[in-house]
């Protein structure tokens, strides 16, 4: 009684310690602005850290994520709450600089971990990223050319569940200063001009409707047509229920898209990252040349909670996790964020060699 | 009576009455002749059923589309085809009942057919998986598919699935790729093709064997991104406001065809396909003949084209932000 779209309820599943209740969790895994760890998909961050720390063996009272205010939009990780008083030195630290790594629990200070493309410097734990910082992260400086930047989604069932989705698209559009839940272009990575297509969580917990499906279907259009490779970073809770169909169709078309761009031999790299699930994970995000996933990604079809509910069954140690996907043949390589640029410009020198060969001729 | 939905009680507590009434002892005995009514009853019931099955609701659509006693793959195999000669297995790991595939005949042609298949009991369920594929149910399809494609046979697919299977197994053999794989490659065979969605169509486990030149839904059948239920959960936090995400969810094939995200709905006899199988059976064959007469007119490239142009049109959205 599975359906794609309903499993980014699910990620929490790992940590019986978790107290949100199922339509909590729901919400709050679906990135909606719901729960007090506001705007990270933050139980994906508990999840993960709570399984990691009691794999290591680790034991810590504390919540992984320390709660945050609201207008946290320059950040796109938890900080520190401001403490007033006290003579602890800690406790003098002013609001904003520091944050807490989930996953070994040290203090880094912004800046850097900023500058480390929000990767922990003392235990490498990836924190997420949104899809600008990661394009500035790859891209050569100015090469960026983004298309199709102002397409934003319409209301086409007139849907109203508990919240409109017209208000849902308005809170989402002013928090995260995105249009919907892709950024595409062209841009140059290394020697290498590419069809680049990111995805941000935050914006409705990354979820595919008609405006995903579409720039990234135009994307790989363009791309055919200019012989370009295309690389997909994906990160999603899975189809849009809001646009109902709709919103299951974009899996088809963007399938199709890469049909026509497999038939002329270019190159499409799918970059996993946390989380992917569901209709993009059954779509453009498995049908990549190279399949590619960041360490400690949670990545699947369904949802640990109803792969659980549904089966009845224990769910292996680390499951769905990259490291499992590389472990079971799924993935091509896991590759750290810090090394990611250097790697795609490899991969693609391999990749191209055809390409160039037959331009040489 | 088993398997009688609540909407359907009033037919069937006639039908109770008609058949007593039928068999009533004294009948002859008496000399007694209940003949009138019964004639009464019989318009009772004919009407009562066209009062309750044309103001349809979404979630009793949906129910109908999940009534046990509906005609699954299997029984369209032996009614709207003939000659249907079953193939196996995905060639890499297992066989998965709850997809079924093989040669069959839709009146003098020559098809193949693949469908997700469901039990009707206990037993069959488990044999079937209840309905919902691994990934070895959608390698298998995506098997025979490239086997028609290559002898030029049409291809068929009916859907009636609640979805694909979540489960470890699954997971463990990339269910997510099987799909995708499908969704891709189904967009370049040559040969025409043509999905119906006979019974649920659960989301991307539909979708898996879905990516046709045409798509056509029976009446009662729902197509959608996500069940009702688990819409409800996630957007009403609450599984019994399923009946209005159905609703708010546009799954009915009357929606659909007003979206126009299917091409044809196939009309179901009153009182549902359930009641009637020959009826159902025998529509079903005639709008899958009309249509493949059409697509057998286009050239290979006008149907590739068509085919991506359906999907590529899909979705709604603006360029430009408008004005607040």
């Amino acid at each position: 009684m599975y359906a794609f779209g309903r499993l980014p309820a699910d990620f929490e599943n790992r940590n019986d310690e978790l107290s949100l209740n199922d339509a909590d969790a729901t919400e709050c895994s679906l990135g909606l602005p719901h729960s007090p760890l506001d705007p990270q998909p933050s139980t994906f961050l508990m999840a993960t850290t709570s399984f990691t720390k009691k794999s290591l063996g680790i034991e810590s009272p504390e919540p992984a994520v320390t709660p945050t205010t609201n207008n946290s939009a320059n950040t796109t990780f938890a900080k520190k709450p401001k403490l007033g008083g006290g003579k602890s030195r800690k406790r003098e630290i002013p609001e904003g600089l520091w944050t807490k790594c989930p996953k070994c629990s040290t203090m880094v200070f912004d800046k850097e971990l900023d500058e480390n493309l929000k990767v922990c410097t003392q235990c490498q734990h990836h924190f997420p990223i949104g899809a600008r910082e990661r394009i500035h992260s790859l891209v050569e400086t100015c090469s960026f050319e983004e298309t199709d930047a102002e397409m934003s989604s319409v209301d086409v069932l007139n849907f109203t569940g508990m919240a409109s989705y017209v208000s849902k698209l308005a809170d989402n559009q002013k928090k995260t200063g995105q249009k919907d839940a892709v950024v595409t272009g062209i841009g140059k990575i290394g020697e290498h001009r590419v069809g680049l297509g990111v995805m941000d969580f935050k914006f409705l917990g990354g979820s595919m409707g008609s405006v995903v499906g579409e720039k990234l279907s135009r994307l790989i259009e363009k791309s055919t047509e200019k012989n370009l490779p295309v690389i997909i970073i994906s990160t999603s809770g899975g189809a849009r229920m809001y646009e109902g169909m709709f919103s299951l169709m974009q899996m088809a078309k963007t399938c199709g898209a890469l049909a026509y761009h497999a038939k002329a031999k270019l190159p499409y790299i799918s970059i996993l990252t946390n989380p992917t699930f569901a209709g993009v994970m059954a779509s453009y995000a498995s049908v990549g040349d190279l399949i590619i996933a960041e360490p400690g990604a949670d990545i699947g079809f369904a949802g640990a909670r109803v792969i659980k509910d549904t089966t009845q069954a224990e769910l292996p140690p680390g499951f769905q996790t990259a490291e499992f996907l590389l472990d079971r043949g799924l993935v091509d390589a896991i590759v750290p964020r810090k090394e990611m640029k250097q790697q795609l410009i490899d991969y693609l020198d391999f990749m191209t060699t055809g390409q160039r060969k037959a331009a040489a001729a | 009576m088993k398997n009688q939905l609540d909407f359907e009680k009033p037919i069937y507590d006639l039908q109770n009455k008609l058949e007593e009434l039928k068999r009533h002892p004294e009948a002859h005995s008496l000399g007694v002749s209940f003949d009138e009514e019964i004639k009464k009853i019989e318009a009772k019931i004919a009407e009562t059923r066209k009062q309750v099955f044309s103001n349809l609701t979404a979630w009793q659509r949906v129910q109908l589309a999940r009534h046990p006693k509906r005609p699954f793959t299997l029984d369209y195999l032996r009614s709207t085809f003939t000659d249907f000669s079953e193939l196996h297995g995905d060639r890499l790991f297992a066989e998965d009942r709850a997809v079924v595939g093989g040669f069959a005949r839709l009146g003098g042609q020559k098809v193949m057919v693949i469908g997700t298949q469901k039990g009707r009991d206990t037993k069959e369920n488990i044999l079937r998986n209840f309905g919902s594929a691994h990934p070895e149910g959608y390698r298998k399809a995506l098997r025979l598919m490239r086997m028609a494609d290559k002898f030029g046979l049409p291809i068929i697919t009916l859907i009636d699935t609640a979805g694909a299977y979540p489960g470890i197994g699954a997971e463990e053999r990339h269910i997510a790729e099987a799909i995708a794989v499908n969704l891709r490659e189904m967009m370049l065979l040559e040969v025409p093709t043509m999905a119906v969605v006979i019974g649920e169509g659960g989301s991307g486990g539909a979708l898996g064997i879905g990516v046709t030149d045409r798509v056509l839904i029976l009446e009662n059948a729902y197509y959608s991104v996500i069940s009702p239920e688990g819409c409800a959960a996630i957007l009403w936090k609450d599984r019994a406001a399923a009946p209005k995400a159905a609703e708010a969810l546009k799954i009915t094939a009357k929606d659909l065809l007003e979206l126009r995200l299917v091409d044809e709905v196939v009309p179901e006899p009153l009182g549902g396909a359930h009641n009637d199988l020959a009826t159902t059976a025998a529509n079903l064959k005639k709008h899958l003949l009309g249509q493949l007469e059409q697509l057998e007119k286009l050239s290979v490239a006008d149907r590739l084209k068509q085919r991506y142009g359906r999907f590529r049109a899909h979705g709604h959205y603006v360029e430009k932000q408008l004005a607040a």
